[in-house]
């Protein structure tokens, strides 16, 4: 790609940026609060994005890697004592380590074998966390009170609605701009490389291991910086997080947005999650939704929304 | 008893991944519609034994659709399939949670008659149902290994392409491994449903199991599969008695996930992809 269509695109993203940022004057309470949530999982999904867009590794258990955020957080706040800060950074470092051992163990697994390797390690994952229900309060949960930041002597809570939405659109916008930023780079290359083809990657002298690595504790940390941000806006942490609905949420997201784009997932997790929205209004089988997209995707779009655009249109998207 | 009927449902999954190459996400549904089914079927008729029948055919023609008009036109490409039937999952699902609702429902144990050693007690149906239980293996099993439809399942199994250029027909012999699979899985959930109760949520745990079960005893071996799920059927029993069942159900996921990791193809089987 040359330097000018990086330099489009780049500006495209910090556009994109600037309208959600602007957004928040216009929208009406609920829809304000709505994609305040919408940002956070976004980022779930962008993480997510790192494995299946830019690595070719479809995994199933990244509700793991988002939940390791969340319990991170949300323990060492409730047990410990931990502010808002420190409670992130314990978020990410559990993240990290949860990212570290899932990625070794699944080394040598691709396509299905990873899928189902993933699933069971999240699957485990989460029955520990029912069966720890004293500590995490199992599938109930428990609910945090009077987060906050204080930065540079003001004192920002979480539940006002306008520092819930900032904060998401700075930790979205974080998250994006790494997965812009690794599009361009040479590592990034490289897992793209990985993706097209491992044996030849490898016969070019690239050390695969590494780069699978690298790439899961990235998808990894990105999405228990997500499960993190979670925790601590929307002041709840509980098992759900960790299902398997969980899991299949940022693949969904990630496909109908497109994979291997960097904006897809953010627009497949806000047509997603408002489609699920009106649908759960209409039907208590709310989740026929879920399951008819991923069908319906797999048939006729497999490209995703941003995906079919660069395709016809945009082919410089990164 | 758990052992049989885990072994039915399991053998469903493994003939479907030994024989098309693809894991099927929904296979726990399917055991969960047979368990709707036959609630349905024995509520409305009073007869168990004509649900036991219904079931398994009726949730044999859903998938028969369903790889008639998704997986068929996606061409069995391994990871379009998983999302595909992560998809099929969820409508089955939600289709039974906003017609059946979300209860748990039984049905009446069709026989009473309780068998007592002198150690201890054993319910008369637990029996029944290991017996049709075995008798359904042994069909599936002398299906594969005498009929032409067997012959032709294993032909495919071995080498899709030589298979097709001998004259097999490959695409009808797919249809009927995925109904047959499902078959199994909805006579397994049918089976269980006097002993359990029909849920809409119950296929998530039978399709957990089932990879569990697939996956030690070997992907696409079918004997691999019929001896793990013993094992695992009945040390899931006892540990079960000793530990609490989630500590079970962590353990056994844990031990798959590790088992899978290192040896791609699980403990006797095939490679897997």
């Amino acid at each position: 790609m040359t330097d000018d269509r990086r330099g489009l695109a780049l500006g495209l993203h910090l556009g994109v940026l600037a309208l959600l940022g602007a957004l928040q004057l216009v929208l009406p309470p609920f829809h304000h609060g709505m994609v305040a949530r919408v940002m956070v999982l976004a980022a779930y999904a962008v993480g997510y994005n790192v494995l299946l867009g830019y690595t070719g590794l479809m995994s199933l258990g990244h509700a793991m890697f988002f939940a390791a955020g969340m319990y991170g957080t949300g323990l060492t706040i409730q047990h410990w004592g931990f502010g808002a800060g420190a409670g992130f950074l314990a978020g990410i470092v559990a993240g990290l380590a949860v990212a570290a051992a899932v990625g070794l163990v699944t080394l040598r697994t691709a396509g299905p074998a990873f899928l189902i390797v993933t699933m069971m390690l999240a699957q485990a994952f989460n029955l520990a966390t029912l069966y720890f229900n004293d500590v995490t309060g199992g599938d109930q949960g428990f609910i945090l009170s009077g987060l906050g930041l204080d930065l540079f002597g003001v004192r920002l809570a979480f539940a006002d609605p306008a520092v819930k939405y900032n904060a998401a659109l700075v930790v979205f916008a974080a998250c994006l701009l790494l997965s812009f930023w690794l599009t361009g780079s040479p590592a990034g290359r490289v897992l793209l490389a990985l993706k097209e083809n491992e044996e030849r990657t490898r016969l070019l002298g690239y050390n695969t291991v590494r780069c699978r690595l690298f790439a899961v504790v990235v998808s990894g940390l990105l999405s228990a910086v997500a499960g993190s941000t979670y925790t601590l806006l929307f002041s709840y942490v509980g098992s759900t997080f960790g299902g398997i609905l969980y899991s299949i949420y940022p693949l969904l997201w990630t496909l109908l947005g497109g994979a291997g784009t960097t904006l897809g997932p953010l627009v497949g997790t806000l047509v997603m999650t408002y489609f699920v929205d009106v649908a759960s209004a209409i039907t208590t089988g709310y989740l026929i939704v879920v399951g008819a997209a991923l069908i319906v995707m797999v048939l006729w779009a497999p490209a995703g929304i941003v995906g079919g655009i660069r395709v016809r249109w945009a082919p410089w998207l990164p | 008893m758990g052992a049989l009927v885990l072994a039915l449902t399991a053998l469903g999954l493994s003939l479907v991944f030994g024989v098309m190459r693809i894991v099927n996400v929904a296979h726990g549904e399917f055991f969960m519609l047979g368990a709707i089914v036959a609630w349905y079927v024995s509520t409305l008729t009073g007869s168990f034994l004509l649900a036991l029948l219904v079931a398994p055919v009726a949730v044999a023609g859903v998938a028969v659709l369903a790889d008639r008009f998704v997986l068929r036109r996606i061409g069995y490409e391994p990871e379009s399939t998983i999302v595909a039937t992560i998809g099929l999952l969820y409508i089955l699902q939600q289709t039974v949670l906003t017609t059946y609702g979300p209860y748990a429902r039984p049905v009446e144990a069709p026989v009473y008659f309780r068998v007592d050693f002198p150690w201890f007690g054993y319910s008369g149906y637990k029996l029944v149902v290991a017996g049709v239980a075995a008798v359904l293996l042994l069909v599936t099993w002398m299906a594969l290994s005498r009929t032409t439809l067997g012959l032709q399942m294993r032909a495919t199994q071995q080498d899709r392409e030589m298979a097709q250029a001998f004259a097999v027909p490959v695409g009808r012999v797919y249809t009927v491994v995925f109904g047959v699979g499902a078959g199994l899985a909805a006579a397994a959930g049918a089976l269980i449903v006097p002993v359990q109760q029909a849920h809409y949520l119950m296929g998530l745990d039978a399709l957990l199991m089932s990879f569990v079960v697939v996956i030690l005893g070997g992907l696409g071996s079918l004997r691999g599969t019929l001896v793990a799920a013993f094992v695992v059927g009945l040390s899931d029993g006892a540990i079960s008695v000793l530990f609490s069942p989630t500590l079970a159900k962590i353990v056994a996921t844990l031990l798959v996930a590790l088992v899978l990791a290192v040896r791609g193809r699980g403990l006797f089987g095939e490679e897997l992809a």
